[in-house]
């Protein structure tokens, strides 16, 4: 094994670990941002929750189920008109963020509504007596209450987005897992992927790792 | 003076027939009274006392708080006079992740006071009723049950409410915890002229703080009468569950011992307890084991 062609490699490596950042950096928080109210919502008008409405939530949560059970590669080719509307472009990292977006937002919306539901109903009894309004129990005690689960939910998310955005090399999308499948598998450069995969092991570590810690930061349930 | 008037609410459930958990209930309670409502588990004493706030909605009926048909009010009107209604529950229902000052600021937001720094002077003076005062900063799980219980007081006191709806308030404390609790609620009652409603199956509760008291069973209030007959000479309930407020306590038969001493014996009175009246395994769901009767009859000793 050669030190030197990762060496030569290293501008390579850079720009895809530049590309995973961009991918990983706006798909993330673009689905916390949209996930959020969706799972919030998918909650609250489920028949228990806070506002029943059965028959509107049967249709989006079937609609979230639908793709959410896509495999990621066959969505980020189905969605491919859709991408060129929105970036202009169906090839190339922007092109990638779009399905990896869409398959997201889904996929976190349904954890922060089992983030939500795992609460228990006690708090928000005690608010909807205390004459609050939706509004007001959604951000004063279930957002609250349930920060530390969704915090866990933006690691879980993060982490699998890692691995999905691997294959974005279908599209010309880069992205460090792309490199590590580009000169490990087609090119066998294995030290080039070993490196790859490395970096990538180490990505994770750390957004588990830093995930972990602000979960638990947040959680005022066990006395310190 | 709260007043329900012929209210009844029913459950479906599922295909089956359904759970009429209220029935046909008419009930005045004066304006700073105590009232206790106590009764065997599944009679329909929380559905009775979710009907005066319309935390549960009444099938039929109407509700009376004051001058105000609650069951004539839309969502935002219902809301507004909610705020003039406290509830307190067995389990205390705080926000875990919220400070004990934070929790009772949490009633003072939702009733619209939004000022923070009036928020927080009036949750301080609130929890100071309860004797909080140096835990303002903690986090509901480095409390006790008792003190959790009296943060959920202040939370409801804290937007000076007219009435105080309690669910079982002592029922996951011990007895010592539980005298004061109570002590704090007789206070609050006597100081505040706030109307109590508390609903309990222990007969301590209902004998230190009561002045009336309602029996229900399966839904209906089957005997009421002030809490001073419970001391009277010569006082003869008409229901078992009203013979056992006034008795010493439960008895059991035990194999090997000569009979049963004075106390309330729930099989001589005909009572049937849950493993022998449900399905067994819906019996934790509709009887949970906390009930002291049932755990005594089952445990065979206490
Ligand atoms: N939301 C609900 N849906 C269906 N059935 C219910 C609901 N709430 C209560 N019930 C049923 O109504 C009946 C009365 O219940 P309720 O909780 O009012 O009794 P309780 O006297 O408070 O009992 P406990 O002492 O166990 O708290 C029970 O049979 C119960 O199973
Ligand atoms: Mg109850």
């Amino acid at each position: 094994m050669s030190f030197d062609v990762v060496l030569e490699r290293l501008p390579e490596i850079n720009q895809a670990m530049l590309e995973t950042f961009a991918m990983i950096g706006v798909a993330i928080p673009l689905a916390v941002l949209l996930g959020t109210p969706l799972g919030i919502w998918l909650w609250s008008h489920a028949p228990a929750g806070l506002k029943p409405t059965p028959k509107s939530h049967a249709v989006v949560s079937a609609l979230v189920n639908m793709v959410r059970s896509f495999p990621f590669l066959i969505l980020l080719i189905a969605i491919i008109p859709f991408t060129r509307l929105i970036v202009g472009t169906s090839v190339g990292t922007a092109a990638v963020i779009v399905p990896l977006t869409i398959n997201a937002i889904p996929y976190f919306a349904r954890l922060v509504e089992q983030n939500i539901t795992q609460l228990g109903t006690g708090a928000v009894e005690a608010s909807r007596a205390m004459g609050a309004t939706r509004g007001q129990i959604i951000r004063n005690v279930l957002l609250v209450d349930a920060k530390p689960a969704i915090i866990g939910s933006i690691t879980i998310t993060t982490v699998s987005f890692i691995s999905y955005s691997a294959m974005s090399g279908l599209v010309g999308g880069g992205g460090i897992g792309d490199l590590a499948i580009r000169y490990g598998y087609y090119r066998y450069e294995t030290e080039t992927m070993v490196v790859a995969c490395v970096l990538m092991v180490i990505l994770v570590t750390v957004v588990q790792y830093g995930g972990t810690r602000a979960a638990r930061w947040t959680d005022k349930r066990v006395s310190a | 003076m709260i007043s329900l008037r012929g209210v009844s609410t029913t459950f479906a459930a599922g295909g089956k027939e359904p759970i009429v958990a209220v029935d046909d209930v008419s009930l005045e309670i004066p304006d700073g009274s105590i009232q206790g409502i106590i009764g065997f588990s599944g009679a329909g004493k929380s559905t009775l006392l979710r009907n005066i706030n319309l935390l549960e909605r009444p099938t039929t009926g109407q509700v009376w708080v004051g001058d105000t048909e609650l069951t004539g009010l839309n969502a935002e009107g219902l809301r507004r006079a909610r705020h003039h209604i406290g509830m307190i529950f067995q389990g205390f229902n705080l926000v875990n992740n919220l400070t004990v000052l934070q929790n009772v600021e949490l009633s003072l937001k939702f009733s619209g006071v939004k000022d923070k720094t009036e928020r927080r002077r009036r949750a301080a003076e609130a929890l100071e009723i309860v004797d909080i005062t140096d835990k303002t900063k903690n986090y509901p799980a480095q409390l006790s049950g008792g003190q959790k219980q009296r943060v959920a007081i202040a939370r409801a006191l804290a937007t000076k409410p007219e009435v105080l709806l309690c669910d079982e308030p002592t029922s996951a404390l011990d007895p010592f915890t539980t005298a004061t609790v109570l002590q704090y609620l007789a206070d609050i009652n006597t100081e505040f002229g706030i109307t109590v409603v508390i609903v309990t199956h222990e007969m301590e509760v209902i004998k230190a703080l009561a002045d009336h008291v309602a029996v229900m069973e399966e839904g209906r209030v089957v005997e009421k009468f002030p809490a001073t007959e419970l001391r009277r000479e010569g006082f003869a309930p008409t229901t078992s569950i009203g013979r056992y407020l006034v008795s010493d306590g439960i008895s059991v038969r035990r194999a090997g011992t000569s009979g049963v001493s004075e106390g309330f014996d729930p099989a001589a009175e005909g009572v049937q307890y849950y493993d022998q009246q449900v399905d067994p395994q819906r019996r934790d769901e509709v009887a949970p084991r906390e009930n002291k009767i049932f755990a005594a009859v089952e445990g065979g000793l206490r």
